[in-house]
C-alpha cells in the first residue's frame, strides 16, 4: 500500500471494564472504500468513532491525512474537517433548513462568509440530488432526504475521508437506494471512504476491501469476493451465512 | 358595598399612587427575569460540565436556593447583611434574591432543556469541526429553549407574581404602592385595582403559556 491517509494502528477502547476494542491495525488507502462488517457489538461504531475521536481511545496512534490526531497539540476542531461522517440517525439540526446544516460548519468553523457559504452549501446540495430543498427543514424530508443532506453536510468541507456508520439501516427498504447512489457517486469521484454498513450488495460491487471484525478485533480482510465467497475463518464463514439467509 | 371595594372617587385619587407601583412592578420585573434568566443559563452550562469538582457544588448551590424560601432570603438579605456592615436598597435586595432563587429554577429548566437534545445532535456539530462551546450555542441551546419555552414562561409568571414580596422590604412595587393608597384613603378599593391589574398583566401570559402547553402536548403525539 502506498502511503495510507487513515493509519490506525493497536487501537485499544475501554468502557470502564469493558475492553471494546482489543488492538485494531486499520490502513486505510486514498481513494479506497472499506467496508466493515460483524456481529452487533463487535466494536465498529467504536472503531470508527475513535478515527474522529468522538471516542478517546484507551491507547493506540491514529494518525489521518498526516494529522496525529491522538497529540495533544492537534487542533482537533481543525482536524475534523478532514473527516466526514454519517450516522445512523442523520442527526440533523431540526431548528435549521437543509441549507443551514450544510452551511454552519462553513462558516463558524471553515470561516466563509454567509454568500460564500451558501453557494458551497447549494453545491453540496445539488451533489447530492436535493438543489431543491435547500430551504426545507428536516421534519418536512423523508429519511433518504435527510441522510443525503447529513451526507451533504460533510461533503460541504471538502473531507479527505469519510466514515459512515450504517448511514441506511435506518431508512425504509425503498429509500436506501437513493442514499447508495449518492455514495456510490462519491466514491466515483475519488473519496476515501470508511462504510459500516449490512448493504451486501453495495459492498459487492463497490467495496475494494471487506473488513471483519468480532469481538473488539479484525478477524479477516479482504476483496468482498474472498470475504464473501471463501472466508477463510469459522467465525466469518458463520456470519456471513447468517446475513445472508435474511 | 361597591362603594367599599369599588369606589370610583377613590380609585381616582388613588391611581397615581398605583400606577406607579404597577411602572415598578414592570421594571423589577424587567430587571429580575434577564437577571435569573443569565445566571439560570450559566448555571445549566455549568452543570454540562462533567468534572465533579464543578459539578457537586454546583447542584449543592442550586438544590440550597430552590429549597430556600425566597421571602426569608429576601428579609435575611435586607435585615441580615446590615448586621454584616453591608446596606443594600430594598430593591438592591430584591433583585439578588431573585437572581439566587429563580436563577436556580430557570437553571434546572435550562438544564432540563439541555439534556431533552440528543447526543447525537452534539456529536453531529463536533464530528464537522465544531468547538464544544459552539455546539452548544448553534445547536443545543436553540433546541434546548424550544423544548422547554412552557416552563420558561411558567417559571417567569411566578416571576412576576413573586415581586409583589418586594413590598415587604419597601420596595414600591404595586402591591406595596396600593396598600399605601388602601392606608391613605381608609378603604380596600386600591387593593381590589391592583389585584384587577395583575390579573389583565398575566392573564395573556398563562393564555400564551396553554397554547404552548397544548402544542407541546399535540406535538408529543
Ligand atoms: N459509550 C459507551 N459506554 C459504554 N459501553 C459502550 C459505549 N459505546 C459502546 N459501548 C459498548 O461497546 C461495545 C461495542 O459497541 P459498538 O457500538 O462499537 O458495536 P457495533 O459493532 O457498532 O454494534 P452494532 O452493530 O450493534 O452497531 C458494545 O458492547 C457496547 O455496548
Ligand atoms: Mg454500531
Amino acid at each position: 500500500m502506498t502511503k495510507p491517509i487513515v493509519d490506525a494502528r493497536a487501537i485499544h477502547k475501554h468502557f470502564g471494564a469493558l475492553h471494546v476494542l482489543k488492538g485494531v491495525d486499520l490502513r486505510v488507502a486514498e481513494r479506497e472504500l472499506v467496508f466493515v462488517i460483524g456481529p452487533s457489538g463487535s466494536g465498529k461504531s467504536t472503531l470508527l468513532r475513535c478515527l474522529n475521536r468522538l471516542e478517546e481511545p484507551s491507547s493506540g496512534s491514529i494518525v489521518v491525512d498526516g494529522i496525529d490526531m491522538l497529540d495533544p497539540r492537534t487542533d482537533i476542531n481543525h482536524a475534523r474537517q478532514r473527516i466526514g461522517m454519517v450516522f445512523q440517525s442523520f442527526n440533523l439540526y431540526p431548528h435549521m433548513t437543509a441549507l443551514g446544516n450544510v452551511t454552519l460548519a462553513l462558516r463558524k468553523v471553515a470561516g466563509k462568509s454567509r454568500a460564500e457559504a451558501d453557494r458551497l452549501g447549494h453545491a453540496a446540495l445539488e451533489r447530492v440530488g436535493l438543489a431543491d430543498r435547500a430551504e426545507h427543514t428536516p421534519g418536512q424530508l423523508s429519511g433518504g432526504q435527510q441522510q443525503r443532506v447529513a451526507i451533504a453536510r460533510s461533503i460541504a468541507l471538502e473531507p479527505r475521508v469519510m466514515l459512515f456508520d450504517e448511514p441506511t439501516s435506518a431508512l425504509d427498504p425503498e429509500l436506501v437506494g437513493s442514499v447508495l447512489e449518492v455514495m456510490r457517486s462519491l466514491r466515483e469521484s475519488g473519496m476515501t471512504m470508511i462504510v459500516v454498513s449490512h448493504e451486501m450488495g453495495f459492498a459487492r460491487n463497490a467495496a475494494d476491501r471487506v473488513v471483519f471484525m468480532d469481538d473488539g478485533l479484525i478477524v479477516e480482510q479482504g476483496p468482498p469476493a474472498a470475504i464473501f465467497e471463501t472466508p477463510t475463518h469459522e467465525r466469518t464463514r458463520a456470519f456471513i451465512g447468517q446475513i445472508q439467509r435474511h | 358595598m361597591i362603594q367599599t371595594f369599588f369606589n370610583i372617587e377613590i380609585i381616582a385619587a388613588a391611581w397615581p399612587i398605583v400606577l406607579s407601583g404597577l411602572l415598578n412592578t414592570i421594571l423589577l420585573s424587567l430587571i429580575v427575569v434577564p437577571l435569573g434568566l443569565f445566571g439560570g443559563l450559566i448555571l445549566a452550562l455549568l452543570a454540562s460540565v462533567k468534572n465533579p469538582l464543578v459539578r457537586w457544588p454546583l447542584m449543592a448551590w442550586v438544590d440550597f436556593f430552590r429549597a430556600f424560601p425566597p421571602l426569608v432570603l429576601l428579609i435575611l438579605l435586607f435585615a441580615g447583611l446590615p448586621f454584616a456592615g453591608l446596606e443594600l436598597g430594598g430593591f438592591a435586595c430584591v433583585a439578588i434574591a431573585f437572581f439566587l432563587n429563580t436563577g436556580a429554577y430557570y437553571g434546572e429548566i435550562f438544564r432540563a432543556g439541555i439534556d431533552s437534545v440528543p447526543a447525537g445532535q452534539v456529536e453531529a456539530g463536533r464530528s464537522t469541526g465544531l468547538s464544544r462551546l459552539q455546539a452548544m450555542g448553534y445547536i443545543v441551546l436553540p433546541q434546548a429553549v424550544r423544548n422547554v419555552l412552557p416552563d420558561l414562561l411558567s417559571n417567569t409568571l411566578e416571576v412576576v407574581k413573586l415581586t409583589s414580596l418586594g413590598s415587604v422590604v419597601a420596595v414600591p412595587e404595586l402591591l406595596y404602592q396600593a396598600r399605601q393608597a388602601q392606608s391613605l384613603t381608609y378603604n380596600p378599593t386600591p387593593i381590589v385595582v391592583a389585584a384587577i391589574i395583575y390579573f389583565l398583566m398575566l392573564w395573556p401570559l398563562v393564555r400564551l403559556l396553554s397554547r404552548l402547553e397544548n402544542r407541546a402536548l399535540a406535538g408529543r403525539r
